[in-house]
């Protein structure tokens, strides 16, 4: 269904398994909702909108979902994540900064302001360590550096790059973790589902070709996994959890457009994550009529 | 099993890409012989575009 009138948008360029279930949960619901695409979006500042007035923002670059996120809520629209919440979840060290405020467990991680002071960083935190870019995902150009020799070659490949953002550096100690991370997802301050995505690649994404299984809803993981989708201020969340040796979870990441392919496929029929998250749009819809 | 609107073709290699009847525009789908990844740019009638290209800040 799609009308002038929708009441819910899901703003999405490329509609992938999940906005196509959202979508079609949503009407299942009857609700009278639109697909909205960024790339031919444009919204002026402090004017009322004439589409929907609840927005679930699925769209996958982060700059374009960042800005259509905050255009809109210019515009008087509930936009679910919050454009801050994308500010925070889609930026690493905005993510790390906000964990380590609200006192939750996450890896040592610096932020160096050039590749040089990233080397002494490196030096202080020990090898092996973790660079990842500051924007972007699926486990694109996060580099694992084992000794001083590959960090100097890595960050003076950094330091090449022409985008200035490219020579903040972020470093990470690297967790000693098993072939596994823990995915939980979060929708409405619940935690709702649970996998394990396991590889024998040191990322454990999805989108390199880690594996998901069914993970419990253990207290201690449940409660983690909600506090950090609190702390960024994410409605709807994916956070990443490692367990460190020893058994101490800490969170990773907290993924604002999460993408719950390989948990939906964990859960079959116990589980539709692409209804739980219509029927929270639609209560949130409700909520604002 | 799912009904098929008229097959369009791949705008690379010309082969019929099948398609649900619940396609959507903007849907990503893959061409079974080149295995381009394709965007449907109208579902009536049925017609594909070359996806974009993945872009640096893609992701979750």
């Amino acid at each position: 269904m799609s009308s002038a009138a929708a009441r819910l948008g899901v703003l999405a360029s490329r509609v992938r398994f999940e906005e196509k279930n959202i979508l079609t949960a949503l009407e299942r619901r009857g609700v009278a909702c639109e697909q909205i695409d960024p790339r031919t979006l444009s919204v002026r500042a402090g004017t009322p909108w004439d589409g929907p007035q609840t927005v679930l923002n699925r769209e996958v670059g982060h700059y374009r979902a960042l800005y259509a996120a905050s255009a809109l809520e210019s515009a008087g629209v509930t936009v679910l994540n919050t454009a801050a919440a994308t500010a925070v979840c889609g930026d690493k060290w905005q993510t790390s900064a906000t964990l380590v405020a609200r006192g939750l467990p996450t890896p040592e991680t610096t932020l160096a302001l050039t590749p040089e002071a990233a080397l002494k960083a490196l030096e202080e935190l020990g090898y092996p360590a973790v660079i990842k870019p500051l924007v972007g995902s699926w486990g694109r150009l996060v580099t694992r550096v084992t000794d001083r020799a590959m960090a100097e070659a890595v960050l003076e490949h950094l330091a090449a790059l022409p985008s200035p953002q490219s020579h903040i550096v972020y470093v990470q100690r690297e967790i000693a973790k098993a072939d596994r991370d823990i995915r939980v997802l979060v929708v409405g301050g619940r935690a709702v589902g649970a996998t394990y995505r396991r590889s024998e690649d040191w990322r454990t994404n999805v989108a390199r070709g880690a594996v998901s299984e069914r993970c419990p809803l253990e207290p201690e993981l449940t409660a983690l996994a909600v506090a950090a989708a609190d702390t960024v201020g994410a409605t709807l969340a994916g956070v990443d959890l490692l367990e460190e040796p020893g058994g101490r979870l800490t969170v990773l990441e907290v993924n604002d457009r999460v993408e719950f392919r390989g948990l939906q496929s964990t859960y079959g029929t116990d589980l539709d994550v692409a209804e739980t998250i219509a029927a929270l749009l639609t209560a949130k819809a409700g909520a604002q009529s | 099993m799912q009904e098929t609107l008229v097959a369009p073709a791949c705008p690379e290699c010309d082969a019929e890409v099948s398609l649900g009847t619940d396609a959507r525009v903007s849907e990503i789908v893959e061409c079974p012989e080149c295995r381009l990844e394709l965007e449907i740019e109208s579902v009536e009638p049925p017609l594909l575009i070359l996806a974009p290209e993945v872009e640096e800040d893609w992701g979750e």
